[in-house]
């Protein structure tokens, strides 16, 4: 599968999430929090906490721990 | 007769077959792509094919027996409803990690135990090349074997407490749990630390040490030292997760949900099973998956099973009282440290708002804003509980466990769906 994160294209596998492939990609932080503009990633990893969200295809506000990448997603996060 | 089990993992699934077993119609309502539950991760289990089972699915809000269902890929708005109208139904909604906050906790590269073991069985990817594992209870354990198996180097496994003191108790085990433990203290021993925990994690923009201390009983600091690690992994035991439960009307005893031998809640029709009903493991869900599917059918109580499930709940409560989280937590927190992670509401913070005379759920929310952001509380809220009942004394309570987790919308819903629903599903 081939998806796009923040622009560049990558290879996904099937049952990859999006926080797999961020985390494979070597990112460990990729939102910042609205207060005090710190970064995040995944934290929790099952879906509770909200620390890892993305922006899927548009849509914003996707935990990218419960998101299974499917062909030709776009990826956007926030930063670094 | 209409089952609907809520939840797949080793309690749901159980629920489900022994429904189907004895005769129902019976829905598996589970938010995973694949059953297994956080227990089985990466390694999916098989329902029962009489079973229908609604996978990427979500109960968002439950009315009487009817329960809302959201079903498609996490968080899409492409995600369409169904309402199921259930004759009896099965919570086996599980638990997430419990974990206690201390400086530097927010930092990336910090992460659950259950996040690290998800992301080495289902995704196998190591949170980090040199990994200190902190916490209390036996999941550490499993998590540290799961690190090493995709190539972590664990350093350390740091449990708060000694672990035990449940080998005194008589008939607390069964030959195969000592088994388990002995093959893990055969494998792990090097790097098993007890009494000793990981009180701050350093870096600038993600973890590059953290001070591992050693504890008093109480969880007093006694001494420290720094290591050098690229990622952290903590777990203090586990929180229920009660939203559906509470929204029931359930009764819950301890932050549980009450059930009898059978599993029956308060509530005629509703039965639960698993981690909702007490911290107990997969086999011990299991079982009472079981136990409580049968029920919830009508069909005959399947007594093997309720034989585990009496000598599981030995175990569980043994487990239990060998690892308790104790109060001197509170001393590794200074003024800045985060509490709640959505909100960014510091232990300073929290004890403003206690000096503000803050008491009951609301106005302690209002005034702190603790729990009022994106994860809702699910994360901090036993953390800030104990916080704020300590700082208070015996002045006032603040929260019951019924409070932390009354969501009506018991899972995040995008407004256009909720706008898309038909009248008659409001």
């Amino acid at each position: 599968m081939r998806v796009t994160i923040d622009g560049v294209p990558s290879q996904a596998t099937p049952g990859q999430t999006v926080a797999g492939a961020l985390l494979a990609a070597g990112r460990t932080s990729w939102r910042t929090t609205r207060v005090k503009s710190r970064p995040r990633g995944v934290f929790c990893g099952i879906g509770v906490c909200f620390d890892c969200l993305v922006t899927v295809n548009g849509v914003a506000d996707v935990r990218a721990c419960q998101r299974l990448l499917v062909d030709g997603d776009d990826i956007r996060t926030e930063g670094p | 007769m209409k089952v609907v089990v809520i939840g797949g993992g080793p309690a749901g699934l159980a629920a489900a077959r022994a429904a189907a077993g004895a005769g129902a119609d019976t829905v598996l309502v589970d938010s995973e792509p694949t059953l297994g539950g956080q227990f089985h991760r990466g390694d999916p289990q098989r329902v029962d094919p009489r079973v229908r089972h609604l996978a990427n699915s979500t109960v968002w809000a439950v009315e009487g027996m009817r329960l809302h269902v959201r079903t498609g890929p996490a968080d899409s708005p492409s995600r369409t409803g169904e309402t199921l109208n259930a004759d009896a139904v099965v919570l086996a909604t599980g638990a997430h990690d419990r974990v206690v906050p201390f400086p530097g906790w927010d930092l990336p590269g910090v992460y659950t135990a259950g996040a690290a073991q998800a992301l080495a069985k289902g995704q196998k990817i190591a949170i980090g090349h040199r990994v200190v594992v902190s916490g209390t209870g036996p999941f550490l354990l499993p998590v540290a074997e799961s690190l090493k198996a995709v190539g972590a180097e664990v350093l350390r496994i740091c449990d708060a407490n000694t672990g035990l003191g449940w080998l005194g108790r008589p008939r607390a085990a069964s030959p195969a749990k000592l088994a388990e433990l002995l093959g893990y203290a055969v494998r792990l021993g090097a790097a098993w630390r007890p009494r000793t925990a990981v009180v701050a994690a350093h870096g600038e923009d993600r973890v590059n040490a953290v001070t591992v201390a050693k504890l008093n009983p109480d969880w007093t600091i006694r001494s420290q030292e720094r290591v050098a690690v690229d990622a952290v992994c903590v777990g203090h035991g586990f929180t229920p997760r009660l939203e559906l439960a509470v929204a029931a009307g359930c009764v819950l005893t301890d932050g549980f949900v009450q059930v009898d031998h059978t599993g029956a809640t308060s509530v005629p029709g509703w039965y639960a099973a698993g981690e909702v009903t007490g911290i107990g493991g997969a086999d011990l869900a299991a079982a009472e998956g079981e136990v409580a599917g049968a029920a919830a059918a009508r069909g005959a109580c399947p007594t093997k099973a309720l034989a585990k499930v009496r000598s599981g709940r030995r175990f569980a409560a043994a487990l239990a009282d060998a690892h308790p989280i104790r109060p001197g937590w509170h001393t590794w927190l200074t003024d800045n440290t985060l509490i709640c992670r959505c909100e960014e509401v510091t232990y300073k913070d929290l004890r403003a708002a206690v000096d503000l005379e803050a008491s009951g759920t609301r106005t302690f929310k209002l005034t702190s804003r603790i729990g009022l952001g994106l994860c809702q509380g699910r994360t901090c809220a036993r953390a800030a509980v104990d916080i704020a009942t300590a700082l208070s004394g015996d002045r006032r309570t603040f929260f019951t466990p019924a409070d932390l987790q009354r969501r009506p919308i018991a899972t995040p819903l995008r407004l256009a769906e909720l706008a898309s629903l038909p009248e008659e599903d409001l």
